[in-house]
């Protein structure tokens, strides 16, 4: 915020309640889907709006000096702590390392902020920090900077965890869903909905004949190696809360464009289908945090399909669909058995249905 | 994946639908009776392969749209109650009541729970002696069985704080209900397969004869309600009204009797308001006078609120099948699933969020989209 922003800046949100009409905060304005859309557009960017918030990336570009760097942060609050394929440590160092990479910077330096709640096993916080240590090590960043606060024992949940994060743009592309051009194919790094499977197996007590690991690793090698290999990288973006659904809904709606998906092109694991149709959830919109999706024009698809498949974290990627002109600031998938339907935005978290 | 790949395989899709051109040779209007085929048909577009001549409305069959407003409201008031613990299926918490949902309960410091049984809901009491764990209990037939047997349970072991808020509705009077109305113009019914796994379909014979329409008794994945709509037709086309079960691998035509003797025996019929249609006779369940201890209205004395649905929803044409969402002034402008008027915009299963979610716009390739709203 500029200097010249006094108190009276800071304080003219337009209304109270801006938030449809929930007096509170519900659990659904942090799920990723147009309540969270909702929150950021009528209160955050009001209050906060500035041309590098008002791209709506992953992470903001900023010019320092000479230098083009990459700025974000988040907050890691997942519940079990430690979960298959991943803990709270792993994920809040690649989700940053991530939101850089899909950037197109290389991730340098994190800060890590602690929030302990009093009465945490001290070995829980260690286990926490050896892996953060591994994951920082692994996607080649420092940890630079931190904090710590305890609060009383019943007022955290055992442990979150802040993380922000900066990284250099080494190249003159403007990796952002403004740069998406109609005629650009839609690649995906791999299979999606593990993350958010295995957490909800975690948390609920469900079992499945074999667990459900999470996808969660380290996106920056694959993003920077389209960059290197002189491909055309248009737009990155990693498939986080909200899915692989969500994630286009909105870069089709920043960029003005249309994007069409095919159903079947969608790589997801039977035992994910699987739990999937049990609980009535549908993969386009369940969490990922290993997984990514690159815009590029179509002349360059196979050699950025050829990078990708070098990279053990991209192995998996295919094409899934292409941008076109109109309908603009729409996702429309082809279904199974060849039909059209709209992709839309999740309105709140996913729910288990009835029946 | 096995069970479910084979019923979405597309070439099998486009000769079922080759085949049901060929036979169909005059108008047909059939409704599909529950919410989760509603939803297979938006979700996989089964409707864009059908005949021109075909049009499907969507019935009154999920659960959570036909709560009425009052019963939502009795909800809501229990939940905020200090000392409750209440357990719904997850669905139930944006439905709107009059100002909040069970959301902005929870918001308020209410103790609102997603469970994905009764049992677990009773699991909790048992673990809560000193708090009053109430379930949410919605659904029609299919779900009744599994709250029977917690109530059943929860007696047995003397589970006090343990009750239900009863919302169940049944099938076969709401189609009754429809074929009555001199409004209506169903021709033929897709039976929804998972009520049909408990009830079994004799209860359906008598409907067919009467009102000379065939029943389909259907499953949920495409190929099943593209195999429904076909049999229907057929019958149709050949003058014919009779009770089929294209899901046989799930249904048998006597049921579940273990089932049905449980919730004979925990609950009893009564007559139910729905919601955005009104009083139907015999169309519910209530806590038989054995288990009246377990109800949660009783408990918490809440049985007397009423509650007026808002005056611009038409979800109750909708879920007559006499009007489509594309036929509400409100649809996607002040009704959206994040901000509801009525329940068919909440749920999942809702014929509106099926079509916000799947329907909202026109696309040039959608033929079908006309079919649907047609007639």
């Amino acid at each position: 915020m500029g200097p010249d922003r006094g108190p009276a800046g800071v304080c003219g949100f337009s209304c109270p309640i801006p938030i449809g009409q929930y007096p509170h905060v519900l659990l659904a304005h942090g799920g990723g889907g147009q309540l969270t859309h909702q929150l950021i557009e009528q209160l955050f960017l009001p209050a906060f709006g500035t041309p590098a918030l008002g791209a709506r990336h992953d992470g903001a570009r900023i010019a320092i000096g000479g230098a083009q760097l990459a700025f974000t942060t988040d907050s890691y609050v997942v519940r079990p702590l430690f979960f298959p394929g991943g803990d709270i440590g792993s994920l809040a160092v690649n989700g940053t390392v991530n939101d850089l990479a899909m950037c197109g910077a290389r991730p340098l330096y994190l800060s890590a902020g602690f929030i302990l709640e009093e009465g945490l096993a001290m070995e829980t916080l260690r286990r926490v920090v050896t892996s953060m240590q591994a994951a920082a090590a692994a996607a080649g960043v420092a940890l630079v900077t931190g904090d710590t606060k305890v609060v009383d024992r019943g007022k955290g949940d055992g442990l979150y965890v802040n993380t922000a994060g900066v990284g250099v743009v080494e190249h003159g592309l403007l990796v952002a869903p403004a740069s998406v051009r109609p005629g650009d194919v839609v690649l995906l790094s791999g299979d999606i909905g593990r993350h958010g499977m295995a957490i909800m197996a975690a948390r609920e007590g469900l079992e499945f004949e074999s667990a459900i690991e999470s996808d969660c690793a380290p996106l920056a090698a694959p993003a920077l190696a389209l960059v290197e290999a002189g491909v055309q990288v248009h737009c990155l973006r990693d498939l986080t809360r909200g899915g692989l659904g969500s994630a286009l809904v909105e870069i089709a709606q920043v960029a003005g464009l249309h994007v069409r998906i095919d159903e079947t092109a969608l790589p997801v694991r039977d035992d994910v289908r699987g739990a999937c149709e049990i609980l009535g959830f549908d993969p386009l919109y369940v969490a990922n945090e290993g997984r990514f999706v690159a815009f590029m024009p179509a002349a360059d698809e196979y050699r950025a399909r050829e990078v990708l498949r070098g990279h053990a974290v991209s192995a998996g990627a295919i094409r899934i669909g292409q941008v076109t002109a109109t309908p603009a600031g729409l996702v429309t998938l082809k279904s199974r058995i060849g039909a059209t339907r709209v992709v839309d935005m999740l309105s709140g978290e996913q729910l288990p249905r009835i029946c | 994946m096995r069970f479910v790949d084979e019923y979405r395989d597309p070439d099998a899709a486009a000769r079922y639908a080759q085949a049901l051109h060929r036979i169909t040779t005059r108008r047909w209007t059939l409704m599909e009776i529950c919410g989760g085929q509603t939803h297979a048909i938006m979700k996989f577009g089964v409707d864009e392969l059908l005949p021109p001549q075909v049009t499907l409305v969507h019935g009154p069959g999920c659960p959570v749209c036909v709560t009425p407003l009052e019963l939502v409201e009795k909800a809501l008031e229990i939940a905020a109650r200090p000392g409750v613990v209440f357990c719904s299926f997850g669905d139930m918490l944006r439905v709107p009541g009059r100002e909040r949902d069970l959301r902005s309960v929870k918001a308020a410091g209410g103790d609102v729970r997603i469970v994905y049984s009764p049992l677990d809901a009773l699991l909790l009491a048992r673990k809560h002696p000193d708090r009053e764990v109430v379930f949410f209990a919605v659904g029609f037939e299919t779900t009744a069985p599994a709250n029977a047997m917690a109530v059943h349970q929860a007696a047995r072991a003397g589970v006090a704080n343990f009750s239900i808020l009863v919302s169940h509705v049944l099938v076969p009077p709401a189609m009754e209900a429809i074929l009555s109305s001199p409004a209506n113009r169903v021709q033929g019914f897709l039976a929804a397969g998972h009520v049909c796994t408990v009830m079994g379909y004799t209860e359906y014979e008598p409907l067919a004869r009467k009102h000379r329409v065939p029943i389909v008794v259907t499953g949920f994945e495409p190929l099943d309600i593209l195999q429904g709509v076909f049999m229907c037709v057929r019958q149709l086309e050949e003058g014919r009204a009779e009770v089929e079960n294209q899901y046989a691998r799930a249904v048998r035509r006597e049921g579940n009797a273990a089932a049905q003797r449980l919730v004979a025996e925990v609950f009893r019929v009564v007559p139910r308001k729905w919601r955005g249609v009104g009083d139907i006779p015999q169309s519910g369940l209530a806590l038989s006078e054995r288990y009246r201890d377990f109800d949660a209205e009783l408990r918490f004395g809440v049985a007397d609120l009423v509650a007026d649905e808002p005056a611009e929803c038409i979800s109750g044409l909708i879920l007559q099948g006499l009007e489509t969402p594309h036929g509400c002034g409100a649809f996607g402008t002040r009704c959206t699933p994040e901000r509801p008027l009525g329940a068919t915009m909440v749920s999942n299963e809702g014929a509106c969020a099926a079509y916000y979610r799947y329907r909202r716009v026109r696309l040039e390739r959608d033929p079908a989209g006309s079919s649907v709203r047609g007639a």
